[in-house]
């Protein structure tokens, strides 16, 4: 099997590989949208009651996934995360290495770039490679999609084999598809309903 | 012989189901910590930044498990921004602990500069907050503190005064 390096990786569109993911999730799997376009296009590809959508906290996506996967074992969670938001904790990855919570599975989103602030290169734009760098934390099932088909079967590896598991995109700079209602407390509590934490008589 | 601070805290977690606990270490911490490791009621673990734990801390609570986040004085002025954005704006009970650093005897003059920030920052941030200075006051401030917290939706920070806990004296006399 030949190995996907950073450097020939297909640039994909994140939409669409978003919309890739949610399709093949049948478990109410949670998935946590990063700042940035992330969660626009999670939001784009149809709410589901167990989307986070992640509007000012730059960097805290897999945090806040991590939190997730320790409070429900059994339910799978995806951190959706861009590249210029990882590179501000990147101490994370060491965070879940130490933990390695089967159940989560980390999307890196890079673009090189701060897209959503008008797509200045990140500092990291000249090389960092992420998927190199989760492995030195000790996140050793982290690879770089190929391309479109790479990155479904790798999707599939998450749902079906127990992780830590990371997946580098190499993304292309088409804008995101839609922009996420900015409605927090509304998206905090459809979540938890969505992970089964709260209940309530009002509808929603 | 009565609780010292640290296990009145120990208790007053377990009573309010509060279970997982990442932390930035802090040496007047230790003891609490110390406790919380060897408990297995918890899930203690460090993490490498503050901002980091208060992420854990919210993912967690909005799925159903009830978390606080261990720090320092210091730890605490690198958190207005996600305070503000996360658990403040989504309604998130995040609960901290944080352990006063800077005040009472501090040594290091950057400790006590950051001290300045902590009270200006909680107020514009309008979250609850309590300062516990008394042993017999301990058990008191950190039930309500935390049961308003949960019920109302709310962040809070618990600040454990030298009063209560002895700080951390200088290692050396002034000018010695
Ligand atoms: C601490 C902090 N610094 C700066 C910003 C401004 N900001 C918001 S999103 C963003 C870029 C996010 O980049 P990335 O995660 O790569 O996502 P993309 O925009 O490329 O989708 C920046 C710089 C912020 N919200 N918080």
């Amino acid at each position: 099997m030949s190995v996907t390096s950073a450097h020939n990786a297909k640039p994909l569109y994140r939409f669409d590989c978003t919309r890739r993911l949610v399709a093949r999730l049948r478990n109410d799997e949670a998935v946590i949208g990063g700042i940035g376009h992330s969660n626009f296009d999670l939001w784009a590809a149809g709410h589901r009651p167990q989307n986070f959508y992640m509007l000012g906290s730059m960097g805290l996506a897999v945090p806040l996934a991590l939190g997730v996967a320790l409070a429900q074992p059994r339910r799978k969670v995806f951190a959706l995360e861009g590249d210029g938001s990882l590179l501000m904790q990147l101490g994370c990855l060491a965070t879940v290495a130490s933990l390695a919570p089967k159940n989560l599975a980390i999307l890196i989103l890079d673009n090189g770039s701060y897209q959503i602030t008008g797509g200045q290169r990140t500092p990291a734009s000249g090389g960092a490679d992420y998927v190199a760098i989760a492995r030195a934390c000790g996140l050793a099932n982290a690879s770089w999609a190929a391309d479109e088909a790479d990155f479904e079967r790798l999707v599939e590896t998450c749902l079906a084999t127990d992780g830590p598991h990371v997946i580098g995109l190499k993304l292309d700079d088409q804008p995101p598809a839609g922009q996420t209602e900015r409605d927090p407390v509304q998206i905090r509590d459809r979540f938890m309903r969505g992970m089964g934490a709260k209940r309530s008589a009002l509808p929603g | 012989m009565a609780q010292a601070w640290h296990e009145v805290a120990v208790a007053v977690m377990k009573a309010n189901e509060i279970r997982l606990v990442p932390y930035v270490p802090d040496n007047v911490l230790k003891p609490l910590i110390n406790a919380i490791h060897a408990d297995p009621f918890f899930t203690a673990f460090t993490t490498a930044r503050e901002e980091e734990a208060v992420g854990i801390v919210a993912g967690a609570a909005m799925a159903g498990t009830r978390g606080m986040v261990l720090m320092q004085t210091s730890g605490f002025a690198t958190l207005a921004n996600v305070l503000a954005s996360l658990p403040v704006a989504y309604q998130i009970p995040v609960l901290m602990m944080v352990s006063e650093r800077g005040t009472l005897g501090e040594f290091n003059l950057g400790q006590a500069a950051v001290w300045r920030t902590m009270r200006p920052t909680l107020e514009s941030l309008a979250m609850p907050w309590q300062v516990i200075t008394r042993l017999d006051e301990c058990e008191f401030i950190m039930d309500r503190t935390i049961r308003q917290a949960l019920l109302t939706q709310q962040p809070a920070a618990l600040i454990l005064s030298p009063l209560l806990t002895g700080g951390k004296a200088s290692p050396v006399k002034a000018g010695g």
